[in-house]
């Protein structure tokens, strides 16, 4: 930014400037966070005190304690080691499915963004028409439908997803498209694949870069959701969402079921949000 | 004004055309196909599934079946539901009232919390109080809605047992108050959700809108500070925004479904996860059709209503 001149002529540094580094701070503190997140799911082998099947049917419904440090569900398994292991499977969705809907959005959003034309408008009303049809629904459908398994999530949210990155992708490469540099690519003889990839996609990366973002956050929210409608993820192998699932039915005996595993959802789904928020503001 | 509406009507046919293509192919891209439910049952023979395949058409072409089902769709015959027999359309207007109720609420409280935050936040950005809604609308934004709702139960319902953690009357009761009740938990979760978007937004519009050349001007002839930042700035910032409220209230109706199951809110909500688990496919698609309907109908209106609020947006 400019620095502005005050009335007497001299240059006075610019008044938002001392707080400019507090957001980007707290951007490198999320993504501390979310690293710390990754490694302790890498690491959940490591890490979680008992393995996650790991039954003691003579500590059931145990409050947090020393020896549980966020107690023990109804079979007596501790809840920090699933909810260590179900971070691997949390993140795992979240992050495999933001690559699915990356991938289709950018190829859908890039053809018609490059094409223009009857293809520019047939792809983008199929984009608005997937939507105007409710998210979260569409896939507890699906899912319920087709025996709920990892990859199956994986690839359901992914294709639930690519919506908006084919909107932004195929705006910039709509405006990139009539630019001097693709002109004078194209001029000097470069052919669609050259100019897409060595032209276009990188400068559409930033905005390709944002919107993956958005969809970690929700294809890690989705997931939760699913797997808390019993549609997602299912048990013995524990996620965040089924985990939340079985929580509900004791809340009233045992609340501490449900504080972890939503506790790692929110820590996971902020500190993306504010990455995304500190990338899209640069 | 008449042509334009016409022509986003136009626009807005083949979406909802595209959009049945998608809601029925994919009931029945089911393994089974949407008598699933009845194959697992070994009380039904399979000569009676049989005769309901040939009695509901499963066994004509997909094409044709797609086409028939369309047309009576349109006409508002809607099927029975597999669960209690009685007709769809019956089954979803008993719960709308509820739906309506939750939703109407959670967007006035949404509102009352995002105009004032957004507003004020706008006039001093990366002010203390900007920095402070920012942070709490990140994390608003980032909230599971359904573990929300289950904090709220356990602190309000469960601990300090102030307000009840289901349902939307007491059995037998039915009083205002009963009534409120019940509903200040599900509506806290949506509102809290969708505050923290919209003040987003209205903060974004309300920057934007108070660094132009009119706003300056008027502030330069003396305009009072106060009627600068309501007459001037907001009306022009709100157009916009309204249009992301009213797309945003189509999806709530039809999106409610986590809070109002976390609630056993009876809504529409509720009433597609009792179809999803009974495999109930012509409530569940007779829902997801109306909800992206809505949803169209909605863009439709919001695009014409920010048209007449902004004349500077062409009626094109």
């Amino acid at each position: 930014m400019m620095p502005a001149l005050d009335g007497r002529g001299t240059l006075e540094p610019e008044p938002g400037r001392s707080v400019e580094i507090r957001p980007r701070s707290e951007g490198t503190a999320a993504a501390l966070l979310l690293a710390v997140l990754l490694a302790a799911a890498l690491a959940a082998p490591a890490l979680a005190p008992y393995p996650p099947d790991h039954l003691d049917l003579d500590r059931r419904r145990e409050a947090p304690s020393a020896a549980h440090w966020f107690g023990t569900d109804e079979l007596g398994r501790d809840v920090l080691a699933r909810v260590l292991y179900g971070a691997r499977v949390s993140l795992a969705v979240g992050l495999l499915s933001a690559a699915v809907a990356g991938a289709s959005g950018v190829a859908i959003g890039g053809v018609a963004g490059y094409a223009g034309g009857a293809i520019d408008s047939i792809l983008m009303r199929g984009t608005d028409a997937m939507l105007a049809v409710p998210r979260l629904p569409l896939l507890m459908i699906a899912t319920s439908v087709l025996q709920p398994s990892v990859p199956l999530l994986v690839l359901l949210i992914g294709l639930a997803g690519w919506m908006e990155t084919a909107r932004v992708v195929r705006a910039e490469f709509a405006t990139l498209r009539g630019r001097g540099f693709v002109e004078n690519a194209r001029a000097a003889g470069a052919g669609h694949a050259r100019i897409i990839g060595a032209h276009l996609l990188p400068n559409a990366a930033h905005v390709v870069i944002v919107s993956l973002t958005l969809a970690v956050a929700r294809g890690i929210l989705l997931e939760s959701a699913l797997s808390f409608f019993g549609v997602g993820v299912q048990p013995p192998r524990a996620s965040w969402g089924n985990m939340l699932y079985q929580a509900q039915a004791t809340l009233a005996t045992e609340p501490w079921l449900a504080f972890a595993p939503g506790l790692f959802i929110l820590m996971t789904t902020l500190s993306v949000n504010i990455v995304g928020d500190r990338l899209a503001r640069r | 004004m008449l042509r334009f509406l016409a022509r986003r009507l136009l626009q807005a046919a083949p979406l909802l055309l595209v959009i049945s293509v998608i809601v029925f192919l994919l009931i029945h891209s089911v393994p089974g196909g949407p008598l699933a439910i009845y194959l697992s049952n070994p009380n039904v023979r399979p000569q009676d599934i049989e005769r309901l395949r040939r009695a509901l058409g499963l066994d004509r072409p997909l094409w044709e079946q797609y086409w028939s089902w369309l047309i009576a769709f349109a006409q508002g015959d809607w099927g029975y539901s597999f669960s209690d027999g009685r007709p769809v359309g019956m089954r979803i207007v008993e719960r709308v009232p509820a739906t309506l109720e939750l939703v109407a609420t959670a967007i006035t409280v949404a509102l009352a919390l995002a105009l004032p935050a957004g507003i004020v936040a706008a006039l001093r950005p990366r002010g203390w109080f900007d920095r402070t809604t920012t942070a709490l609308a990140i994390a608003g934004i980032s909230l599971p809605a359904f573990w929300f709702g289950l904090l709220l139960q356990i602190v309000f319902a469960l601990g300090l047992g102030w307000l009840p953690s289901s349902g939307r009357t007491t059995f037998g009761g039915g009083g205002l108050v009963d009534h409120l009740q019940h509903l200040a938990l599900p509506a806290t979760v949506l509102a809290v959700v969708q505050a923290a978007a919209w003040s987003r937004y209205l903060r974004g519009s309300m920057i934007e809108t108070l660094a132009q050349p009119f706003v300056v001007a008027a502030r330069a002839r003396g305009v009072p500070s106060r009627a600068v930042i309501l007459r001037h700035a907001l009306r022009n910032a709100l157009g916009p925004v309204l249009a992301i409220v009213m797309v945003d209230a189509a999806l709530l109706v039809s999106g409610a479904v986590v809070t109002e199951s976390v609630f056993a809110w009876p809504g529409l909500g509720s009433l597609f996860t009792e179809a999803l688990a009974r495999r109930d496919y012509a409530v569940l698609m007779a829902l997801l059709m109306l909800a992206s309907t809505a949803i169209v109908a909605f863009n439709v209106v919001a695009d014409t209503a920010h048209a007449l609020l902004d004349p500077r947006v062409a009626l094109r």
